[in-house]
């Protein structure tokens, strides 16, 4: 038994090494809509080695796996900043302060999250630590490379560092309440910052004395604070779970004071109570459609959060922090249509381009242009209509979903403890809340 | 001179302050919709004018007259739907998710049937106008937990006490033993589970036949004239069930699950309603030989197994609707049961068709409830709850400009609303 599985694996990871060279694709007679350039009506997307070679009406090539998209609406691939599928371990719930641990070594391939995602137009998804610590984890951004047995093969390659922080009631009830150490106040959460920053100040000017010779014997080797400290270099881009709009404002002055600039507040519920300081520190927010009231710090929230973050012009996304969410980015954006009052392109924007701004990765991907990563959603009808469903889903020229060809069954591996599949109440019928506290242990 | 009209200055500068943050109530008397598009549900869409008097829909019809005193409301261009039904939600009884002492639903104990969701229903709940101005206008709040966790109640989102809202229909509420897995933390064992499901349902059986007995017991003793020997609730909330004039409504989502229920359902002759029901595509011909109706959702779900297609819950309605089981949609929702139009609007989408997805949001469940008198369309005599909107509900883009409850006029309102009122443009902004 064990060697049929090994078997599989090794045909498994053939095919993975023999499809991973990007693909040749012509999306032809869509209505594209580039996000960046307007909607172009029966036009062609020619995508030669996995990136976008020409948008233009008629293209002719010869012998290339073709998709007719007559009637249909092509648009950027989705991606989701904030995310925990895909990752067997998400909080490192042991300390404050754990800068030194990385999602991507937790990569799981397998989950059939992706091919989920995938099935709603998403191609890129930002996998996250959770948020139990005020500074936990890096992140990692995947591209949605589903069969891949290779965890290294779904790292979007160059895309910038990122961190998790975390502000308010989760790292207040996993440390403050349930270990009884600092922080339980918002108060202590600022000191955790200061002093974070403080002490990878003093390492990073160790390192200098010692390589410019002032100093002889060389600093300790700490890996929370080289993380720390490249944070302070401004090399990593910092996604900090907050939602009340005092942490908000208080996270922004530490960073003055550390002289940071990139920072995404992640979820940011209360982030329209303070826009117009979130705009003057050119701060991001990347927010839910509507969730609220699942705990006190979300209870005076609005769904027009995003609206109004957008016309007082912060760069906003809308993300899932879910598994079921991720399915269906499409329909939230197109939620700040009712509450509020955001273009078509804008909506459009929340999804695409400004996630790929927010993830520093939007020279490579959020719109279609040419020169672009090949990663592409198609849609029976416009994207933000209710009545729309995704039929592919392209990433690096290679289609990696297809409605018409699409088979009931898409796990890439099985829990041999299982006579059948299992049946999980919770997925189907509970709506899910703080994605971001998974694995933690703590009194509700 | 100067001062003087400075402080009249001030003064109508502050009046039209105070007006401005005066709160809006809502507003009842006669009111005729005019010109609109009315999908009726229940026979088709036509164009013309409502009268609604006395809390009703009093009139249905072309160039209606406009009564003294009664209010105009030019819908021309304008569509007018029945308000929807959400058929399972703990609206009321659940405020702040995380806050164990803002929920209401969950009493202690596996056994708790006389628990009534109305007892506990909060009017004042943040969530009611966040829901309602979403066209939503009256839902089934349920208690949860236990075995059977207790009575669940129809309420309209409309009123300040529990009484203004109870919609004329409550029912008992009962989870069948789960013979799946809760949830991913769930570690138990495949053996581990069965054993637990097992003794669930034996003590579930136990309660029914002690329930039985009691009946028995006490119709005796009132044929006798005798007094009563003890008190127990909990099996006297039961007996109404067991005399079918109490429907039950049974959560059960796993087929086996849902196969077990249709059991107990004939076992002891209920009058009853299947709910979340996830797995009942593959139960389609039980439910149908005994119609049993069923009540999905939500639609925006997972699917329950991993290899299940990733479209098993927005396509389950459709499933239903062409095996000829009747059934209604849910959000099972709380804070966000306002998503219900765009639950519908996704089993729409994937092959139910709008027409059916809005009838699974109004009438059938009115029908399925027994209420199909007051609720579930517009006609001449049922209850005037209705919506005003700018197009299809289903879809985002769409607005609603009226809202009608109990023939109330309430504002399109709430702290969602206001919230954005305050901060679309904040004032002091930034400089100030």
């Amino acid at each position: 038994m064990k060697n049929r599985y090994k078997i599989y694996f090794v045909i498994l990871c053939f095919f993975g090494w023999v499809s991973l060279p990007a693909q040749d694709l012509l999306i032809k007679n869509g209505t594209v809509l580039t996000i960046t350039d307007g909607i172009k009506e029966n036009t062609d997307v020619l995508i030669k080695d996995g990136k976008i070679s020409k948008i233009k009406k008629n293209i002719k090539a010869k012998d290339i796996k073709t998709i007719d998209a007559t009637g249909l609406f092509v648009m950027p691939g989705i991606i989701d900043a904030h995310s925990h599928m895909a990752i067997d371990a998400v909080n490192e719930a042991t300390n404050p302060v754990t800068a030194e641990v990385f999602v991507g070594d937790a990569i799981n391939p397998f989950d059939v999250s992706i091919y989920r995602a995938l099935a709603g137009g998403v191609t890129i998804s930002h996998a996250m630590h959770g948020s139990a610590n005020v500074i936990g984890g890096e992140c990692e951004t995947i591209k949605h490379r589903y069969g891949e047995s290779d965890p290294e093969k779904l790292r979007m390659d160059g895309a910038p560092r990122t961190i998790k922080f975390a502000l308010g009631e989760n790292p207040m009830r996993v440390h403050g309440e349930g270990k009884r150490i600092a922080p339980a106040t918002r108060m202590g959460i600022e000191q955790e910052f200061r002093r974070s920053f403080a002490e990878a100040k003093i390492y990073n000017e160790a390192w200098a004395n010692y390589k410019s010779g002032k100093t002889n014997i060389p600093p300790e080797y700490n890996l929370r604070n080289e993380t720390l400290a490249e944070i302070l270099n401004g090399n990593i881009i910092i996604h900090c779970h907050s939602y009340r709009a005092d942490e908000i404002v208080m996270l922004m002055n530490v960073l003055k004071d550390f002289g940071v600039e990139k920072i995404c507040f992640q979820h940011v519920n209360e982030g329209f109570k303070v826009a117009p300081e979130l705009a003057e520190f050119g701060a991001h927010a990347s927010v839910f459609s509507d969730w609220w009231g699942y705990k006190f710090e979300v209870y005076y929230s609005t769904a027009y959060n995003a609206a109004i973050l957008t016309e007082n012009g912060v760069v906003t996304s809308i993300n899932s922090d879910s598994r079921e969410l991720i399915r269906h980015l499409y329909h939230e954006a197109a939620k700040t249509q009712r509450y509020g009052d955001l273009s078509d392109n804008e909506a459009l924007k929340l999804i695409t381009l400004n996630p790929a701004i927010q993830l520093g990765i939007e020279d490579r991907v959020g719109s279609l242009e040419k020169g672009k990563d090949g990663d592409v959603a198609i849609f029976s009808k416009h994207p933000l209509s209710i009545y729309t469903i995704p039929m592919y889903t392209i990433v690096d020229g290679k289609l990696e979903f297809d409605r018409e060809s699409d088979a009931a069954d898409q796990r890439l591996d099985v829990n041999p403890n299982e006579s059948i599949p299992a049946f999980i109440e919770w997925q189907a019928h509970d709506h899910e809340h703080d994605g971001c506290m998974y694995g933690v242990k703590c009194k509700h | 001179m100067k001062k003087i009209i400075i402080y009249i200055f001030i003064s109508v500068f502050c009046c039209s302050n105070i007006i401005a943050q005066q709160i809006k109530k809502s507003t009842t008397g006669d009111f005729i919709l005019k010109n609109a598009t009315i999908h009726t549900v229940s026979s088709g869409i036509v164009n013309g004018d409502i009268l609604i008097s006395n809390g009703k829909i009093a009139n249905v019809g072309q160039s209606l007259n406009k009564p003294t005193g009664a209010t105009e409301i030019d819908c021309a261009g304008k569509h007018i739907y029945p308000g929807f039904i959400d058929s399972g939600t703990r609206l009321g009884l659940a405020e702040i998710g995380s806050i164990s002492l803002t929920q209401d639903h969950r009493e202690l104990g596996n056994i708790t049937p006389h628990m009534k969701a109305l007892t506990a229903v909060n009017p004042n709940s943040v969530s009611i106008p966040v829901t309602r101005v979403n066209g939503i206008t009256t839902v089934i709040t349920k208690p949860s937990g236990g075995t059977l966790p207790g009575t669940a109640a129809l309420i309209n989102l409309h009123g300040y006490t529990p009484d203004q809202m109870a919609a004329g229909f409550e029912c008992i509420y009962m989870q069948m033993p789960s013979s799946g897995k809760r949830g991913w933390w769930d570690r138990r064992s495949e053996e581990e589970i069965k054993k637990e499901a097992e003794k669930a349902m034996k003590s579930l059986k136990d309660t029914w036949e002690q329930a039985k007995l009691y009946a028995q017991i006490d119709s005796a003793r009132q044929k006798s004239d005798l007094p009563m020997v003890s008190y127990n609730p909990q099996l006297a909330s039961l007996v109404p069930v067991l005399k079918r004039e109490q429907q039950i409504m049974i959560e059960a989502n796993k087929k086996s699950d849902i196969l077990a229920a249709i059991e107990f359902i004939n076992d002891y002759n209920f009058k009853a309603i299947i709910s979340g029901a996830s797995e009942s595509w593959r139960v389609t011909d039980s439910l149908k030989k005994y119609d049993i109706p069923v009540i999905v959702g939500p639609v925006l779900s997972l699917p329950a197994r991993g290899s299940d297609a990733y479209d098993t819950p927005y396509e389950l309605a459709s499933m239903l609707d062409k095996a000829g089981v009747r059934f209604a949609i849910r959000t099972n929702g709380d804070e966000n049961t306002r998503n219900l139009p765009f639950e519908a609007g996704f089993a729409a989408t994937y092959g139910l068709g709008t027409d059916k997805a809005l009838r699974a949001i109004t009438l059938s469940p009115a029908e399925i409830f027994g209420v199909s008198e007051m609720y579930g369309s517009i006609e001449e005599g049922k209850v005037a709850n209705l919506i005003v909107s700018d197009g299809d509900p289903f879809e985002m883009k769409t607005r609603i400009s009226h809202l009608f409850i109990n023939g109330w006029n309430v504002p399109i309102e709430s702290r969602h609303t206001l919230l954005y009122d305050e901060f679309i443009e904040r004032s002091p902004g930034v400089k100030e």
